[in-house]
């Protein structure tokens, strides 16, 4: 049989999904939008950034929130020498494991940087905090490295 | 202000994926066929039923199907539904015909309009005829046929439905 | 416990691109394999049928409702589906038959790709509230993996080109794979970063197809009278989807997995792992504690064809093979799923 000729057609597909966030979840991003950011201590203790619903450990209900820094350490990185259209930042950047000052566990956003060497593990990011907050992940537009390695 | 001091309890989290589909093997020689203003059929090497428009498989069988038939533009309603919503984005009036149709030599409905008919008088087992877009506007599509209107034919029985020869009704 | 006999196995070519075939177009041809392997119809001639697939790898609604179309489902039959690799269908259908409710079982695993971008539909399998609306790809969460990896010392750039060059040498064997052939380590290292610290060989090239399966009781494949391999354990664990939490630098669910699927009882000849990158197959290789007398992805693993869905499956039916064929009689298959090795399935194949 012949090959037919093969018939395509570009669409794009849209959930327009709206989520409830639940008391914790909720509260961190009202912290967020308040341009704080807060974590929540685990059952051993650790403070959890973003805050947890449950322990991944021990399932207990987690409560007790703690306001942690917006400053912190990268744990892990990667470049990203050419964003995806559906990357947060449209030039080469990185992705990161950022652990915040008084938090235990890295949290992932993006830090934006003018190229790959000022990227390091164990170098101190700030948060980058977006024109308008509102309550969402990317009210944290990006980190970026912090000023002068040795300022804390 | 009330918003800015509110607890945020929801947030609007859309996801706009974008893909490029691509019709299957047999939809692909369907929809070239249509192109041409041909209907074509595909029929189960094993229990001989004949699908439009193909997707490549006798559903029952589970088998390729590979031999191409060519069917006529005539057929049956075989159930319909009066709808009196708009369809969003679509310039057809409410109220409208929506029926499943078998064609003459096939042996399983598709969905299509229904027009140039009463919609108060239609009916399972009634005959219709394709009304063909003018040739200068077909495309790769089903629409190329505008909508089925009625014809003047007897009404076929229930238990005949989907079970006719190319050849179409004798009445 | 019922024995499981894996009684046939197919697998398709590793396409980047399946062009104009549908879901069914390529299910079918595997069906058919694997029914005349056994000397089967159609789907009526087994007890139970169940597959794996995504319909956001293509974009297509109810997908995997249009794959039903392959298997002859008239009169109506006994069908599941997950919504996840097809290996995960197996242990579905597994379950089925140790519960007493099947004595045969088809398993399918399918996925087309190529329809969009994977990393960033993957990207959206993540925590809805922290991470989706970032549009997180799935390259990136490994890379980071591998630079965790990398910095602690635990393998070395090199270590990864290596695991891709014997993964295309053993691809050149395999007559499915979409890459294969001689490549030196140095000229693998020669090519500049992709997402740093990965480089594009480092990642499994993601193809359209499918894979597909028969497993039944023992007594069954003795009845249709064709060679069988056992499944003498399985297990799978899932980690937390809080990857700040995890280990990152091991796979303590494969681990997990391992010990309870019985791994160590018995010498390990072959073992086919899920490894989407390359420096994943370290960890696995770690994580199932295998040695030098082991021969790992002796098909070239998904390193040389990834097909999303399927993959999974085709690890324990490339053991299978080997097993059914003479080659090695006691082997491991591993398979995958989730961001950076989350949830993990090691199931132990052994000659009957």
């Amino acid at each position: 049989m012949a090959q037919p000729e093969v018939l395509s057609q570009a669409f794009e597909l849209g959930f327009t999904y709206t989520r409830s966030t639940g008391p914790v979840v909720g509260k961190f991003l009202t912290g967020l939008r308040d341009r704080t950011i807060s974590g929540i201590k685990a059952s051993d203790g650790r403070v959890i950034v973003p805050p947890m619903e449950y322990d991944p450990q021990t399932a207990a209900a987690l409560t007790e929130f703690v306001e942690v820094g917006q400053q912190g350490e990268i744990v892990s990185w990667c470049w990203v020498k050419q964003p995806r259209a559906a990357h947060p930042i449209q030039q080469p950047f990185a992705w990161a494991m950022i652990r915040l000052d008084g938090a235990d566990v890295a949290m992932i956003h993006c830090v934006v940087a003018d190229a790959e060497e000022q990227l390091f593990t164990g170098a101190r990011v700030s948060a980058v905090w977006a024109d308008e907050t509102r309550g969402y992940i990317t009210d944290i537009r990006c980190f970026e490295i912090a000023g002068g390695q040795d300022s804390e | 202000m009330s918003e800015d001091t509110a607890a945020v309890t929801r947030i609007e989290t859309p996801i706009y994926l974008k893909y490029n589909f691509t019709a299957g093997s047999a939809p692909a020689r369907f929809l070239a066929r249509i192109r041409e203003g041909v209907l074509t059929g595909q029929r189960c090497p094993r229990c001989a039923n004949v699908y439009i428009p193909p997707r490549g498989s006798c559903p029952a069988c589970g088998v390729a199907t590979e031999e191409e038939v060519v069917l006529p533009d005539k057929g049956t309603v075989q159930s319909f539904t009066v709808v009196a919503i708009p369809i969003p984005n679509n310039p057809i009036k409410p109220p409208f015909v929506i029926a499943n149709l078998v064609l003459d030599g096939a042996n399983l409905s598709f969905i299509h309009l229904m027009s140039e008919c009463e919609n108060s008088e239609v009916r399972i087992g009634q005959r219709v005829q394709a009304v063909w877009k003018p040739s200068s506007e077909w495309t790769h599509a089903m629409d190329n046929i505008r909508y089925f209107k009625s014809i003047d034919e007897p009404d076929v029985p229930i238990e005949k439905i989907g079970k006719l020869p190319l050849s179409g009704w004798e009445g | 416990m019922k024995d499981i006999a894996i009684v046939a196995f197919s697998q398709s070519d590793c396409l980047a691109r399946a062009g104009a075939a549908n879901e069914v177009e390529l299910i079918m041809p595997q069906l058919r394999a694997v029914f005349s392997q056994v000397g089967l119809n159609n789907a009526q001639d087994v007890d139970f049928v169940c597959s794996g697939s995504c319909d956001y790898l293509q974009g297509a609604a109810f997908a995997f409702v249009a794959g039903v179309d392959a298997l002859g489902a008239v009169p109506p039959i006994k069908e599941s589906h997950v919504e996840m690799d097809a290996a995960w269908a197996l242990y579905e259908s597994i379950l089925k038959i140790r519960m007493g409710q099947a004595d045969s079982a088809l398993i399918y695993g399918f996925g087309k790709s190529s329809s969009g971008e994977l990393p960033i539909v993957l990207s959206q399998q993540l925590d809805p509230y922290y991470l989706a609306p970032l549009w997180v790809d799935t390259v990136s969460l490994a890379a980071m993996q591998a630079r965790m990896l990398l910095e602690k010392e635990l393998i070395t750039e090199r270590a990864m080109a290596q695991v891709v060059a014997r993964a295309r040498m053993h691809g050149r064997n395999n007559p499915h794979a979409q890459l294969g052939g001689e490549v030196s380590v140095d000229e693998l290292l020669a090519a500049p970063t992709f997402v740093s610290p990965l480089r594009e060989s480092d990642c499994a090239p993601v193809a359209d197809g499918a894979a597909a399966m028969i497993i039944c009781t023992p007594d069954k494949a003795r009845e249709w009278g064709v060679p069988y391999a056992l499944i003498s354990g399985i297990d799978h664990r899932i980690e937390t989807h809080n990857l700040g939490m995890r280990d990152l630098t091991d796979s303590v669910s494969t681990r997990l997995a391992a010990q309870t699927a019985g791994v160590s009882r018995g010498p390990v000849e072959v073992a086919e792992v899920y490894a989407p990158f390359s420096h994943q197959e370290i960890i696995l290789g770690r994580a199932l504690g295998l040695g030098d007398e082991t021969v790992i992805n002796p098909s070239g693993g998904v390193m040389v064809g990834n097909l999303m869905m399927a993959s999974g499956l085709s690890r324990l039916g490339e053991v299978f093979r080997r097993i059914v064929s003479g080659e090695v009689s006691r082997g491991v298959a591993h398979a995958t799923s989730g961001p950076c090795l989350q949830h993990n399935l090691v199931a132990v194949l052994e000659s009957a």
